[in-house]
């Protein structure tokens, strides 16, 4: 197998760093880019997500990726804001997103014993199975740091809990996301990366 | 952390060289660590900034999150700090001198980056905010009562808050459960123990006790008195939920 060409699209938030070491870590060198040609030849697409939804989408649509995104046929993996961003649209400024995955993100209603952000370490429970899982226990731990969230749809492919289910990972022909970080996520989250990066364009 | 080796206190006083921060961060996350908080204690009461090169190598080895504590009086500290890799910054001192700061550092990066530490004392009766620990010549009170600048950090949009308990930092006889218990009460966003930690058992008694979301500990870590993965394991047999 060649050595994947990954992209990580710039949506223009801090903390980057994190994901770029873990990919480092695997032995990926990967391109931060908002350019077309590097983006629609990569051999896999990595849509990170720091920030607001409506900044982010403001950003991609400015470099002219809306319809590129939605059109890539290679392995595509949104984290975090990224997952939310492939959805119809967020609650968070009433923005309009990708819309590849049918939902909408909502902000959690916070609980004295549920604060929001919902920040930590929370366990995955799959709702089906994929090679994206392949090596990671069911109920594995991952790092969860967000305040909006999808609910359980057709496209989950894990689920967390707080206080009600949510969408852990959605999963869609190319496209998979997560709500959590695996590059925060310890062995669990690299496993998940690898399992990601040994995808065939 | 001070020049670039970790090094621990007793009651914030008379610090020794525990190791290298790479090689003691390395040791924590194959022990199934699930955060690493770095101070830099130099840097307060010194009125400087720290050389922060040293966030962009421990952000390259870990695989969990960490925060950086010292120093960020600005957003653009907090903003080299979060550029170098931190998922975290961690403020204390200047949150005290200032704080609009937490507001504008909230505003600005989001509550879930924005950690406050609170150096709190236990004085005839009530428990108070001292700042400058890291240096005991300029440790001083505040002037705020710890109970009140809990619910003040979290008003202006403080994401998280590390009660340090001073009285029982580094003497290894357990976390301040009183304390801790009413900080809690008072507290709707993830609460940190520490200070105290002697025995594993000492970490069951905050969680089951004080509901804390986690326990942070740097004496027994750092001299292998405790070993992260036979906690975790003894904290599971003790029904309390960790990653393992």
């Amino acid at each position: 197998m060649s050595t994947p060409t990954v992209a990580i699209i710039d949506g223009g938030g801090a903390n980057i760093a994190s994901l770029r070491f873990a990919l480092a870590r695997l032995g990926i060198a990967a391109e931060l880019t908002v350019a077309p040609d590097v983006i629609r030849t990569a051999s896999h697409v990595i849509l990170p997500g720091v920030g607001a939804a409506a900044d982010s989408m403001r950003r991609l649509g400015e470099a002219g990726l809306l319809e590129l995104i939605a059109g890539l046929r290679q392995p595509f993996l949104g984290i975090c804001l990224g997952l939310q961003l492939l959805f119809e649209a967020s609650e968070e400024d009433d923005t309009a997103c990708l819309g590849i995955f049918p939902g909408t993100a909502r902000r959690f209603d916070a609980a004295p014993d549920r604060p929001v952000p919902h920040m930590g370490w929370n366990r995955v429970f799959r709702s089906r199975d994929s090679d994206l899982l392949t090596g990671i226990a069911d109920g594995a731990h991952f790092y969860f740091v967000h305040s909006y969230a999808v609910g359980v749809t057709d496209d989950t492919l894990a689920t967390a809990d707080y206080g009600a289910p949510f969408t852990a990972i959605a999963e869609r022909a190319n496209f998979s996301a997560t709500q959590f970080h695996p590059e925060r996520s310890g062995i669990a989250g690299a496993r998940l990366l690898q399992n990601f990066l040994a995808r065939s364009p | 952390m001070r020049d670039g080796q970790v090094v621990k206190g007793v009651r914030f006083r008379d610090h020794r060289v525990m190791g290298g921060i790479m090689e003691l961060a390395t040791r924590y996350v194959e022990e199934g660590a699930d955060e690493l908080v770095f101070y830099d204690i130099t840097a307060s009461p010194d009125g400087r900034s720290v050389d922060r090169r040293w966030i962009n190598r421990v952000a390259e080895v870990l695989n969990i999150p960490f925060s950086v504590a010292g120093g960020i009086r600005s957003v653009a500290d907090a903003e080299e700090v979060l550029n170098f890799g931190a998922d975290k910054i961690s403020i204390n001192t200047p949150a005290l001198a200032e704080p609009g700061l937490i507001d504008v550092l909230a505003k600005r990066f989001g509550s879930q980056c924005v950690v406050i530490g609170i150096d709190s004392h236990a004085d005839a009766g009530t428990w108070r905010v001292y700042q400058n620990t890291g240096d005991p010549d300029k440790t001083s009170h505040s002037g705020r009562f710890t109970l009140d600048w809990v619910a003040e950090v979290q008003d202006r949009g403080a994401g998280e808050i590390v009660l340090n308990c001073m009285n029982q930092d580094g003497v290894r006889e357990g976390y301040d459960l009183e304390q801790l218990r009413q900080v809690r009460a008072r507290c709707q966003v993830p609460l940190i123990a520490s200070g105290g930690a002697g025995t594993m058992q000492h970490f069951a008694d905050v969680f089951r006790s004080a509901h804390v979301d986690g326990g942070l500990a740097a004496t027994v870590f750092h001299s292998a008195a405790i070993n992260i993965r036979e906690l975790k394991i003894f904290l599971r047999e003790q029904s309390v939920e960790v990653r393992l």
